[in-house]
Parts: C-alpha cells; structure tokens; sequence
C-alpha cells in the first residue's frame, strides 16, 4: 500500500468579502506555507474522495465501490502562504469545505 | 437500364445509386477533418536510458522501474524487470513517471524490434464479441500473456538483470514501493 498524494484541505471558494466564485475552490496543502513551494504543486491533479449511499461500479476497476471523486487540477497559487486554486471537473459540493482532498503527483515534471 | 414499353425510347441512364429521399433542409455543413497528431513528447533531461523512474498511477504505482527508450508515440518504455517487481515490458505516458537519480547502463541492451515499432504490441487483445450461441457457454477468460510478449520481456531482462545485480542494494531498491511519508 502506497500513498502517492498530498492531503489537502478545501478551505472554501475564490470569494471577495460578499460573492465567491463557487468554480475556483482554495486548497491548502500540508506542509506547503511558502509561495515559492507551491510551485512544485502546479498543474498537478487532485481528488476529492467522498462516499454516496449506493455503491456503483467503478469503470476502471470494475468492482462495486461507494467512492466517488471530483477530479480536478490545481491552477496556481492563492496568496503567499500558500494556499493554492483549483478547478474541478464539476465545482465542489459546499460540504467539502473542510473535508481532505488528495493532491495527486501527476502530471509529473521530475 | 433498359425500359420496356413502346414510345420510351428503349433505354434510358439510370444512376447506379440513388439519392436519399430524405435531405435535410439547410445544407449541413460538414465539420473539418481534425488533422492534429500528437508528436512526440519531448523527453525530460532527468530522464535518460537506464534512468529508474517512479511509476506514479495505474495498477503498478509506487513502483520502480528501468526505462528503456522513448517510443515514436512518445510513450517511454520500462520494465521492471519482471523477476524483481512485476512490471513487465510496458508503456508509461512521461507525465506519470518520477525521474530518480538512480542510473543503470543500458548502452548495449538490445530490445526486440517489436516493441520498438509496433505499438499494438502493446494493446491488449480486442475482446471478442460473444455470439448469441456462445451466451451459455462458461468461456475461460485467457488471462495469460501472449507467448511473444512473454519471450521478449525474457530478452530484455536477462540483459539487464547482471546489471542490476552488480549494483549493491539496486535489486532491494527496485522491489520496494515508492511512497510519500510524513514530513
């Protein structure tokens, strides 16, 4: 058993102080503080992992599974401590904010 | 076509083919031929014949393998080898792979042409459709490898497996996962 990712935490939308873009969520990344560590982190993929009622098949593997995810990617960076934007394939549900997200090291440029 | 009849002139041209009766009523326009192929990715400086790389996705990630060569479609070449972790004669997308420092010379592995050129090689074989007679019958998925493939992968690995051997720790390295840890 392998972990290949970085935990993340969804910590909300791109939002001034009255209206948030609910397509750009904000992640911050453990471990990452700096803006210049983030840079390793760009373009790489991220899942947020979550758990339905029924269990449905997956494609890939094929076996019946009540994970899903949200795939998306991780765009650039969100402030100087950072904090990081991504966009996902659907925008995240509000009940991320706050849930773990796996930040994947693909597409790798090592 | 010939025509009977009195007074119809005894033949007539005919097409061959005729039109549809249906048509739609504005012209569709047909979309553009998409001409576009992917070249070939340009490889990494860090990733060099005999590199070990990190396998980052699929069913072998976490894995460490040695990399042949770069494929005309791109696609880098590895091999695990078999004996050590598993990994056969395989094809890996270079956004998938982490470059490690570790190098071994490959120089004069030969790899068979096969595998170079033709890159259905690599795919699996089509599924084939089960006929409506065939629907009761139990048929036994044929999981095992194609002879070929399997008399390659032996090839390529007994040229590189003294070389591995040679190096202290490699063999132990290249069985053992990759994985990210605290901190």
């Amino acid at each position: 058993p392998v972990k290949l990712f970085s935990k993340g935490v969804v910590t909300g939308y791109r939002r001034g102080q009255r209206n948030q873009d609910s397509y750009i969520s904000l992640i911050k990344i453990e471990g990452v503080t700096t803006k210049a560590d983030v840079d390793i982190y760009l373009g790489k993929r991220v899942a947020y992992v979550y758990r339905g009622q029924k269990s449905s098949k997956n494609k890939i593997t094929k076996r019946d599974t009540k994970l899903r995810v949200i795939w998306g990617k991780i765009r650039r960076a969100h402030g100087s401590s950072g904090a990081v934007r991504a966009s996902f394939r659907t925008n995240l549900p509000p009940k991320a904010i706050g849930a773990t997200v796996r930040v994947m090291l693909y597409p790798s440029r090592l | 076509k010939e025509i009977g009849g009195d007074k119809n002139g005894g033949s007539r041209i005919v097409p061959t083919q005729r039109e549809s009766r249906y048509y739609p009523t504005e012209d569709v326009r047909r979309r553009l031929a998409n001409r576009k192929k992917p070249g070939m990715a340009k490889l990494r400086s860090s990733i060099t014949p005999g590199t070990v790389l990190i396998l980052l996705a699929g069913a072998h990630r976490g894995k460490r393998v040695v990399f042949l060569r770069q494929l005309n479609s791109g696609l880098l070449l590895v091999t695990g080898p078999y004996k050590i972790n598993g990994v056969p004669l395989r094809r890996i997308p270079q956004c998938y792979a982490i470059a490690t420092s570790t190098h071994i010379d490959v120089s004069d592995v030969t790899i068979p042409e096969q595998c170079i050129i033709n890159e259905a090689y690599f795919k699996g074989e089509p599924k084939k459709k089960k006929r409506s007679e065939d629907m009761f019958e139990e048929t036994q998925d044929d999981k095992k490898p194609r002879e070929q493939r399997i008399k390659d992968q032996k090839t390529v690995d007994d040229q590189i497996l003294p070389k591995i051997s040679g190096v202290s720790h490699l063999k132990k390295y290249l069985s053992s996962l990759f994985s990210l840890r605290k901190g």
